[in-house]
């Protein structure tokens, strides 16, 4: 899929409000997880615009496509992606983490309308999707289905039993993306356990990868337009992103792992942002 | 009781083609016409139970219901945050079956006797606890899981258990079964113990006890009115189970008389004792050590009996 620039124009000024929201949100609600959040939203904004085969009027519509947040935590511009695309009101991103509101610090599938599972916990999402595409497989169903990772969730031995397994099945309706922006809870992740070659190993195991710029939406629409990327084989795109991009004092610092923006911290944050185009 | 499992899901599956039996690599022999049969209801997920429970609950949201099938702890406790997180937060339908409840794997030491899978089962919101106590109720139990909707647990034993219910019980989910009538003292058993209990009770019978069973094959939701009949009808209550006497029927049953407002009949839980045990052995042996064979289950209830007389 080639991006018209109509198109490219459309997906940048939406990756703008998401980070928007995401800052919003995450200073609002005193919240951790302003860096995992930012890495993917390109990769959010693209796969709710251009891939996914979903209708916000009908969520639990049988034949859509299911999308997994593995990585939870990250879930701020994940639900800001939701209400934009229209799952729910842009109003309820005010009540993240708020006493009493829907909308807690890991994605919840509970009374939120698009969320297709509840994580939080590292190492299940991509287990529960190759379940999802298996089911799909058995009843020739052509729904897709896809999981964001993240990297440091990588370090689960859990997430290796479904690498292990999607392949043996010829799961080639699953997808899993990882956000690899380098930086895990306490420190990069070449420092804590180091994945290098991360391709190499999907591959070893089986699947059809390839890596690209997670933040160039022109080359993450046409990675995923180009699912599977081989027939029988499961796909794994793995997007090499910076963790807090967008906001160049949050870019590629473990700091942003955790803090909140707050005070002149957030103002210089929003005015960045609304600096950029 | 596993072959009265496998031949009773084996031939709704036939009919049913949401049924998926999903084993870590284990049944060998059991599992095999299951597998031959119905290719597209069953899925072997290695030796991997923490993607197996994962798995399950991605298809049963995807309109199946899920059998996870292993033995002892293995498809319990090893993936306890995947039946947590993944099966009973979005109440899905899958059933966790262990083979080897107890210590019906007793000779192959500790790593395989499952004498804590109810208590941590009961712990899990939304799951329900199935522990039949013969290969009929494996069989209704069976049955009535795959008109159940949420997660559930099925405790089984192993093989070779004596049938008790000469003809088909009347079968509940959450309702005891009654065996015998008696209003001197209640047992109450949970799982494949159930015919030392029996028998315990014949023994009592003789010595001139009247003697009341139910077979507590649902331990929770617990039938707590089969409890308080028997707290008001009967003067004692034993229960037992071959689990650690912490957090199993005995504790649910403590909970419920703990609570209620009435007759306080004398109480005791039977079980095993919270700890490894240091001993080698069959079930048959280590049931005799930890006296819940029926003999055993007589001296204990005896030692209670006459101590508080």
């Amino acid at each position: 899929m080639m991006l018209t620039s109509d198109e490219h124009a459309e997906l940048r000024a939406l990756a703008k409000k998401i980070r928007r929201h995401t800052i919003d949100m995450t200073h609002k609600a005193r919240a951790s997880h302003v860096g995992s959040s930012l890495s993917m939203v390109e990769l959010l904004v693209v796969l709710y615009k251009k891939i996914l085969r979903v209708d916000p009027a009908r969520p639990d519509w049988p034949e859509r496509d299911r999308f997994i947040l593995s990585k939870g935590h990250g879930c701020a511009s994940y639900y800001a992606v939701l209400a934009e695309m229209g799952f729910f009101p842009v109003e309820w991103l005010d009540t993240f983490y708020a006493d009493g509101s829907r909308l807690p610090g890991h994605a919840t599938h509970t009374y939120v309308p698009g969320v297709e599972i509840s994580t939080g916990s590292l190492g299940h999402g991509l287990s529960v999707a190759t379940g999802m595409a298996l089911a799909a497989k058995r009843d020739n169903k052509s729904y897709r289905v896809f999981c964001m990772l993240s990297d440091g969730e990588c370090d689960e031995g859990s997430t290796w039993e479904p690498i292990l397994f999607a392949p043996q099945h010829h799961l080639d309706n699953l997808v899993a993306i990882v956000d690899y922006n380098k930086i895990q809870s306490l420190g990069t992740v070449k420092e804590v356990i180091d994945l290098e070659s991360l391709a190499a190993k999907w591959r070893a195991f089986g699947w059809a990868v390839r890596e690209i710029d997670g933040h160039d939406l022109e080359a993450v629409a046409l990675a995923l337009s180009s699912l599977p990327f081989e027939p029988g084989r499961p796909s794994c795109l793995i997007a090499h992103t910076v963790k807090g991009k967008g906001v160049s004092f949050m870019e590629d610092k473990l700091l942003w792992h955790y803090r909140s923006p707050q005070g002149e911290e957030y103002d210089a944050a929003i005015a960045e942002l609304e600096r950029k185009v | 009781m596993r072959t009265a499992f496998i031949q009773e899901l084996f031939e709704i599956a036939k009919k049913d083609p949401r049924i998926v039996l999903m084993v870590g690599d284990l049944g060998f022999g059991v599992v095999t016409p299951f597998m031959e049969h119905l290719p597209q209801q069953f899925v072997n997920a290695g030796v991997a139970e923490q993607n197996m429970t994962g798995m399950a609950a991605g298809m049963a949201l995807s309109g199946k219901i899920v059998f996870t099938y292993s033995i002892a702890n293995f498809p319990v406790i090893r993936p306890l945050e995947q039946i947590r997180n993944d099966v009973c937060y979005h109440n899905a339908n899958v059933r966790i079956v262990s083979v080897g409840g107890g210590m019906a794997y007793g000779a192959l030491g500790p790593s395989h006797h499952a004498t804590e899978d109810i208590a941590v089962m009961r712990a899990m919101p939304n799951m329900i606890v199935v522990a039949p106590g013969d290969p009929v109720e494996a069989r209704l139990a069976t049955r009535a899981l795959v008109e159940y909707q949420g997660p559930a647990y099925l405790r089984l034993g192993r093989a070779g258990e004596p049938i008790i219910h000469k003809n088909w019980p009347e079968f509940r989910l959450g309702r005891a079964i009654q065996l015998r009538e008696g209003n001197d003292i209640t047992l109450i058993s949970t799982g494949g113990v159930l015919p030392e209990v029996v028998q315990a009770a014949d023994m009592l019978q003789e010595k001139g006890f009247s003697v009341r069973v139910l077979s507590m094959h649902t331990v929770k939701p617990l039938d707590v009115e089969a409890v308080l009949s028997a707290a008001r009808e009967t003067k004692a209550i034993f229960t037992v189970e071959e689990h650690s006497i912490i957090g199993g029927l005995g504790s649910a049953v403590a909970e419920v008389l703990a609570e209620h407002n009435g007759p306080r009949p004398l109480f005791k839980r039977l079980g095993i004792p919270a700890k490894f045990s240091a001993e080698v052995g069959s079930q048959k042996y280590l049931r005799s050590l930890y006296q819940l064979d029926a003999p055993g289950i007589v001296k204990q209830v005896l030692d209670i009996w006459q101590m508080e007389r």
